[in-house]
């Protein structure tokens, strides 16, 4: 058993135990009341979710949060403290490092968002394969799977961007590809549970082509523990892209991204704490708040 | 029991032959040219196509696959895996050269990982006050959430810039170990104690520790007499992907700390697309994992009684 394993059953059972009870349809107006309740029961899972739609927003309209420029700097502002002015200080070319966090979230997010779809559609697909058909071919996926988890992500994806080559998207596929096993794990484990369920054998004995099914049954039925997932790998694709940016196989200079950001900051150290504290503040609210959401999402993803 | 060992070392060289043929495939097979990417890398343009001929052939990039990869694998058993092209030494060199150091570090964090990790899972369940409990089980789920890279920046802008206790890089004395192993146990640790302290929470809601706690047990005993020893074996389970992760994370701790050892070389051989020395450190992460998860194996029956090593396979019974 592995880690993506231990997650992949806990996430099932989960999913699995919120399913069973099939209440009657609740009104519209007592569902928001309840979703109000929840949200001051859990400070946490709220100022989370606003995290993550101040980060959304500052990725798909910049220019709303930021007059400066993330590119071009005024030399005779550089290496300020943070002030009024420049509230997370400016870098040793007089840039205004809030400028540049809030135009590398674009970058960074979307390249997060396709580590983790790479990940969701090439691992459910081997898992639905292997869950699907079992025998020889659920063997040889399994066998492989096996192999990618006793390399460490990191490692893997270092050596799919040895072959890729560098730039931000590369990047993001192969933090993608590093993360199939878990996903594959979870889908398959979920198919293998609704593919022995009676309704489907029900379809199968009734002649229903197996395309159907799957699409019809399986699919449907198996997602919510596979998307709960992806919520989860959301937070560890942050980290894996921020590190493989900051050592440097993201977007090229002078480009923003949070993890160069704050290897740029590296040589500032001892007389710039900003440059490298606050985009790393970033990084960490960012990921804190997608596995806080995730748990939420665990827990209650399935009801639909 | 010889049974049982052969098949597990049987099952470690299927792992290994299978990283070093994925290896293969992702290095060789994928989009971008080997012996283009070595003539000076497809982003200069011009490169000499004179020159990635010749090195075709000297690879034997021009033979079919199959006849390539045979090639490569018979020489891999030699544990020749061709040759840096940085360094222009034998690959399997170059990394041994730096093992020591990456050695030195991660025989440093693992302990510390250990440690904090196991004794951070107990706090968390066994402390007397609520608001404790609560406070201490917060921390695993925020370190794993903190990339390390920004850790060990913080340590040294801290520890050496600001009070100047220890060497900002560097691979001289202890003192240059102290901040590179701090930085790459937090994560582990974390994950660790998130592992831990989840299990022993399922263990102490089992019906055998209400039953120890009705029979008067207090506390301390039916955390460390009842509860542990069982809590422990889902920790133990990962140890493989632990010690995995604590050597791919000397990655980027070597790199923050300008340390020599096999992580930065792995970064530089990126760089130089050296595909040789990529593949080598792929294949030694894999034999890492390997053996770790087969001194575990042969450490369950130790903790666990009940579990014993029989015939051809691991018996729970």
């Amino acid at each position: 058993m592995t880690s993506d394993l231990l997650i992949a059953t806990t996430v099932g059972e989960r999913a699995r135990a919120v399913e069973q009870p099939a209440e009657a349809v609740a009104p519209r107006s007592s569902s928001l009341r309840r979703v109000a309740a929840s949200a001051v029961r859990q400070p946490g899972l709220v100022a989370a979710v606003l995290v993550l739609t101040m980060v959304v927003l500052w990725a798909v309209a910049p220019a709303l949060f930021t007059g400066s420029s993330p590119i071009d700097g005024v030399p005779r502002d550089k290496l300020q403290p943070p002030s009024a002015a420049h509230i997370f200080g400016t870098d040793n070319l007089g840039r205004d490092l809030f400028a540049r966090v809030v135009h590398g979230s674009g970058t960074s997010l979307l390249a997060t968002t396709a580590a983790v779809l790479v990940g969701l559609v090439a691992g459910s697909l081997f898992g639905l394969l292997a869950g699907y058909l079992r025998g020889i071919v659920d063997d040889a996926v399994m066998r492989v799977m096996d192999v990618l988890l006793a390399v460490p992500s990191l490692l893997l994806s270092l050596a799919l961007i040895t072959a890729l080559g560098f730039g931000t998207l590369n990047v993001a596929v192969a933090v993608g590809l590093a993360s199939v096993a878990s996903f594959s794990r979870v889908m398959r484990a979920e198919v293998i549970t609704v593919s022995t369920a009676v309704y489907v054998e029900a379809a199968r004995s009734s002649g229903v082509r197996w395309s159907t099914i799957l699409r019809r049954h399986v699919l449907p039925n198996a997602s919510g523990a596979v998307l709960a997932l992806s919520a989860l790998e959301f937070g560890a694709a942050v980290l894996a892209i921020s590190s493989l940016s900051f050592l440097g196989f993201g977007a090229p200079p002078p480009a923003p991204e949070w993890g160069s950001l704050v290897a740029g900051g590296r040589d500032y150290l001892a007389v710039a704490w900003w440059l490298t504290t606050i985009p790393g503040l970033v990084v960490v609210a960012v990921v804190l708040s997608a596995n806080r959401v995730a748990r939420a999402f665990e827990r209650t993803g399935a009801q639909r | 029991m010889n049974r049982y060992l052969a098949k597990r070392l049987l099952q470690g060289l299927f792992v290994l032959w299978a990283a070093y043929t994925l290896s293969f495939l992702i290095l060789y097979l994928l989009p971008g040219d080997a012996a283009a990417i070595q003539a000076g890398g497809a982003e200069n343009g011009g490169v000499d196509p004179a020159l990635v001929e010749r090195l075709r052939a000297e690879y034997g990039l021009d033979r079919p696959l199959w006849e390539q990869y045979t090639t490569a694998l018979a020489r891999a058993l030699t544990l020749d895996f061709g040759t840096s092209t940085q360094s222009g030494t034998a690959a399997t060199a170059a990394v041994s050269a730096v093992l020591p150091q990456t050695f030195a570090l991660a025989a440093t964090a693992l302990p510390l990982a250990v440690v904090v990790g196991v004794a951070l899972a107990i706090a968390s369940t066994f402390a007397r006050w609520r608001w404790l409990r609560q406070a201490l089980s917060a921390l695993p789920p925020l370190g794993v959430s903190v990339p390390s890279f920004w850790i060990g920046l913080l340590l040294l802008q801290f520890f050496s810039f600001r009070l100047r206790l220890f060497p900002s890089m560097g691979n001289e004395g202890w003192a240059s170990l102290v901040l590179p192993s701090v930085a790459l146990a937090i994560p582990t640790g974390a994950f660790l104690a998130q592992i831990l302290s989840r299990s022993l929470r399922q263990t102490l809601e089992q019906p055998y520790i209400e039953l120890a706690r009705a029979k008067g047990a207090g506390s301390a005993r039916v955390h460390f007499g009842h509860a542990l020893q069982n809590a422990v074996i889902p920790a133990l389970t990962l140890a493989g992907v632990l010690v995995g992760q604590l050597l791919a994370g000397t990655v980027v701790t070597e790199t923050v700390f300008s340390r020599v050892g096999v992580g930065r070389l792995v970064v530089t051989a990126v760089n130089s697309r050296d595909i040789p020395v990529v593949q080598t450190v792929v294949v030694f992460a894999a034999l890492v994992f390997v053996l770790t998860s087969l001194v575990v194996d042969l450490l369950y029956p130790l903790i666990d009684r009940r579990i014993s090593v029989t015939g051809a396979s691991l018996v729970n019974a």
